[in-house]
């Protein structure tokens, strides 16, 4: 394990800079923060979630997948992948980062995403294991360790220095380039402060909340809940837990005609939204309440069944921050799921 | 190129064949730009077309892959992607990729069992690979029935190859029928489901059964009256669809993906999935 | 602390749910940690009497959620109005969006209501309980032993801050006492915006806009926005898009929403409450109808029913479009 004073910071940044394009969370004019790329000055914000969630490095919300040329009947289709070019993410989250496990079963397992894969095979990421959780962190649910982020640098902050341990191999790398500007260190100070944080995750108001109701092979026991019509009764329809969250994976594609060839793109998708799984011949979820259950079970019963009863939330507390109704996967958990404590 | 293959990407593929079938069917005959056929596949697969700039449909393949040389769709007239290929003309290229999903298990559960197939309009589509594939090995299967209907005869899909393909194959009964009377027509009228329980078949068969909704729902009474286990009878399923690989999210019925884990399903094992499909 | 109280509210439902005068009850629903309140349809008195809230976070306007209300169920609605909640109801009467006789109209007075986030700025994150008091609150927090006193006017919502009318423009009951409509300051942050240069005021917009990332939650919200299927949503309309297929896009919808509820948008603020990215999308309905006003005189969207919004209504006196355009040119737009 290797430490700095965090005025060392800047410095550290701008030589991971040079090595490859460094981003990290900043304050917004508005108490908030959001990832954005260094630039000389840019301070780290230590806010404990970015409005967008970092799964926009490995899935933006809208990227370009093809370009297409039509003339006459003719069609030429242009590859336009590139191999994605080196990134470092600092900052991430535990619950963050474990969010690219749940993305990661998606898009790496067979057939492999070939755009998701190179920006995963491209990007570092730099944890920073939480310090001060707020009310709507839940990770503790989803069996998240906020003391022990993960990802392949692990960085844990005290009052005035930064402690950082390399795990994987991408990790080491970016460890040498700022191995002058770090010491050596026990790992004390940093058990010291997970001890504190863990002692803090404790009094958190969600801090019992249980999954153990859900998982997989429970999609009988809550589909035809009759909770999930109350529950869904307010919901707007939009998509701003799916956008926010770090898991929700869906994604639409479609064509845009730019005038001069076409260019096939992908972009986020909502499974609240009325014409997710809407077709010409008929629509399966007509109305809120299976678009509003199918998030839920998603994340609660489907997606653990499909993936040995990993759970498809992460506890980030995004959707509780963020649902124009303060709607949000705790208040179903504990409506429909044995009223956890 | 980043060094992965990308399942998204397609194939430019050119129709070399558009067959009028009723007044809302063509059947579209597709192969690559070097002729051949795009991909090999299995009855009941399907395969993701397109015309860049108007979109990308699912649609079930519908030649037996016992047909090396290219690849065919019927298709009804009924959204954007549909009717745009409706007024396309022999020589357009679309794209093409797939094979998706779990085909029927013709070499496997259904072999050496006699054959049941009821279709109604277009859904004849997805039947008519596995048709005509156990048609070819017929050895391999023992009695084979085909229970087909339509709103009137001008809507039974390729007519042609029924009354002078299949009507002709030893062990093969085929048995049409039609919604209403209609001038020229000395076959069967009446509802499909109706028909199925006239013809009264024993349960020593398996049945695969693909229609409109409210088909299959009384079709699938009508067998279960007959004796038939749900764990005899399959179906397949259509969602909306868009990258064909159970990564964009929205086909799930309960935890499974049509695209990948269907759309051929038993019965029974629909009876494990939330009633949403 | 909002001067009606909570019991006033539950009285009134328990009381005519129970005479069978309304079916259903359109109230808020208590959260997690005292301000995260749901919207909720109650038709039972001991769930009102356990789980209704109504307090300084109730800022949600219900009157949309009547276009769908109205249309389910047997019998009346009861649904408390706020003052500006009211004018959001006139604006979808005049526009027919739903059946008046169904519903059952209690307005409540509005002492303005509190935003979150200003909360958070002076107390910090880990809040766990809120208490509601006279002028102030009480924000229990995870990381301090006693509950931090917060002033409410240091942290009332922007839109309360201009609040334009105390007054209810419609109810079939009043409980607590009448206001009046207000001297508001609204268009002082719209004048900001004139002020700028057109570069500068470009550069907002860019910056502001840029941040959307298309949830449709400020439509969603929007009172004024009810079509049945929005051209957003059409797939035939050419425009029906989830995400910015260029970076003119995310711009363009929400002008394009801006003008569709241009003389019909009330100014309730919904949209910039529930803004995920923190955009003032309020500004743009502002400077619409700022402009109306200063073309045709006057106009509250909203204030009476079946009102003629300038921008549908012809007459002789209109001012011609090219003055309107000569006005929009120049640093002063």
């Amino acid at each position: 394990m290797r430490k700095c004073s965090l005025t060392a910071l800047d410095s550290i940044f701008e030589t991971i800079a040079k090595s490859a394009v460094l981003y990290l969370p900043v304050d917004t004019e508005e108490n908030k923060s959001e990832y954005k790329m260094w630039e000389k000055g840019a301070k780290w914000s230590d806010r404990l979630n970015t409005n967008k969630s970092p799964k926009d490095f490995f899935f933006p919300q809208v990227e370009d997948l093809m370009k297409f040329k039509v003339t006459g009947k003719n069609i030429e289709l242009t590859d336009i992948r590139k191999a994605a070019e080196d990134f470092v993410v600092f900052g991430v989250r535990a619950c963050d980062v474990k969010s690219f496990d749940v993305l990661d079963r998606v898009f790496l397992t067979t057939p492999t995403d070939s755009y998701y894969a190179s920006r995963r095979e491209h990007g570092v990421i730099i944890s920073v294991a939480c310090t001060r959780p707020t009310e709507t962190c839940f990770c503790q649910t989803f069996g998240i360790d906020a003391t022990e982020p993960q990802g392949d640098i692990m960085v844990w902050k005290t009052e005035s220095e930064l402690f950082w341990k390399a795990v994987t191999e991408k990790g080491e790398k970016i460890m040498s380039l700022i191995e002058s500007m770090t010491e050596q260190c026990t790992e004390e100070a940093v058990e010291a402060q997970k001890a504190k944080t863990k002692a803090i995750m404790k009094k958190l108001p969600l801090a019992n909340l249980k999954a153990d109701a859900f998982g997989a092979g429970k999609t009988d026991e809550f589909f035809n809940a009759p909770e999930w019509a109350e529950l869904s009764q307010s919901c707007l329809g939009c998509g701003t837990c799916t956008f926010v969250c770090p898991t929700c994976q869906c994604y639409d594609i479609k064509d845009f005609n730019t005038g001069n060839g076409v260019v096939r793109f992908r972009c986020w998708d909502s499974c609240m939204y009325s014409d997710f799984t809407k077709m010409s011949a008929g629509q399966p979820r007509l109305t809120q309440v299976e678009r509003f259950r199918q998030r839920f079970m998603h994340k609660l019963v489907y997606y653990p069944e499909n993936n040995e009863g990993m759970f498809g939330c992460v506890g980030c507390g995004r959707c509780l921050a963020k649902c124009p109704i303060s709607m949000n996967i705790v208040k179903v958990m504990k409506a429909i799921g044995g009223k956890a404590e | 190129m980043n060094g992965h293959t990308e399942p998204l990407i397609p194939k430019i593929g050119v129709i070399t064949d558009i067959r009028i079938d009723t007044p809302d069917v063509k059947t579209f005959r597709v192969v690559t730009l070097d002729g051949e056929k795009p991909f090999d596949h299995m009855p009941g697969q399907c395969a993701m077309l397109s015309i860049p700039g108007v979109g990308e449909a699912m649609f079930s393949i519908t030649c037996s892959p016992t047909n090396t040389e290219y690849m065919e769709f019927s298709i009804k007239k009924c959204g954007c992607v549909t009717e745009w290929l409706h007024q396309a003309e022999v020589g357009q290229q679309v794209t093409i990729r797939g094979p998706y999903g779990n085909p029927f298990p013709v070499d496997t559960e259904f072999a050496g069992k006699n054959l049941l197939f009821i279709a109604g309009g277009i859904a004849i589509a997805p039947l008519r690979s596995v048709i005509n594939y156990c048609r070819h090995y017929k050895d391999r299967y023992g009695k084979i029935d085909i229970i087909y209907g339509a709103r009137s005869k001008d809507d039974l899909v390729d007519y042609n190859e029924i009354i002078t393909e299949w009507v002709n194959d030893e062990g093969v009964d085929v048995h049409l029928t039609i919604d209403r009377e209609q001038e020229g027509w000395d076959g069967h009228v009446g509802f499909v489901p109706n028909y199925v329980k006239e013809l009264g078949f024993d349960t020593n068969r398996t049945a695969i059964l693909c229609g409109p909704p409210i088909m299959i729902k009384f079709t699938l009474a009508g067998l279960q009256e007959l004796g038939f286990g749900k764990e005899q009878i399959y179906t397949t399923l259509e969602m909306r669809m868009k990258c064909g690989i159970g990564k964009c999210g929205r086909c799930n019925v309960g935890s499974k993906y049509i695209c990948k884990d269907g759309p051929v399903f038993r019965f029974d094992e629909l009876d494990e999935l939330p009633d949403e499909y | 602390m909002q001067k009606i109280t909570r019991n006033a509210l539950v009285e009134k439902a328990v009381a005519m749910l129970n005479d069978g005068a309304v079916s259903r009850v359109l109230g808020w629903r208590a959260g997690e940690f005292g301000y995260d309140i749901t919207p909720s349809v109650f038709t039972e008195a001991k769930d009102i009497e356990e789980n209704f809230v109504w307090n300084d976070f109730c800022g949600a306007n219900f009157s949309k959620y009547l276009v769908a209300q109205t249309r389910k169920g047997e019998g009346k609605i009861l649904v408390f109005l706020k003052p500006c909640d009211t004018y959001s109801f006139n604006q979808l009467l005049t526009e027919h969006r739903f059946d008046r006789e169904k519903v059952y109209v209690v307005g409540i007075p509005c002492e303005g209501m509190v935003d979150i986030a200003k909360v958070k700025k002076l107390c910090g994150d880990g809040i766990s309980a809120i208490e509601c008091g006279e002028d102030s609150l009480a924000v229990t927090t995870i990381y301090e032993d006693a509950p931090i006193a917060v002033s409410t006017k240091d942290v009332l919502a922007e839109r309360c801050l201009s609040c334009k009318s105390k007054k209810h423009v419609a109810y079939d009951e009043l409980l607590g006492e009448e206001g009046e409509v207000l001297d508001s300051n609204r268009f002082d942050e719209v004048e900001k915006l004139e002020k700028m240069t057109a570069d500068e005021r470009f550069e907002f917009w860019q910056s502001q806009l840029s941040k959307c990332i298309r949830c449709n939650a400020c439509r969603d919200i929007c009172p004024a926005c009810t079509c049945e299927k929005c051209v957003f949503d059409n797939p035939n309309s050419g425009a029906e898009n989830k995400a910015p297929a260029t970076s003119f896009e995310e711009k363009m919808f929400h002008i394009i929403r801006a003008f569709h509820v241009a003389g019909r948008c009330t100014d309730c603020g919904e949209c910039s409450r529930v803004c995920p990215q923190d955009i003032p999308l309020h500004l743009l309905n502002r400077k619409f109808i700022k402009d109306i006003d200063a073309f045709y005189g006057d106009y509250q969207a909203g204030e009476e029913v079946g009102s003629r919004a300038p921008l549908v209504n012809y007459t002789k006196e209109d001012l011609e479009p090219s003055e309107v355009f000569e006005r929009g040119d120049g640093a002063n737009a």
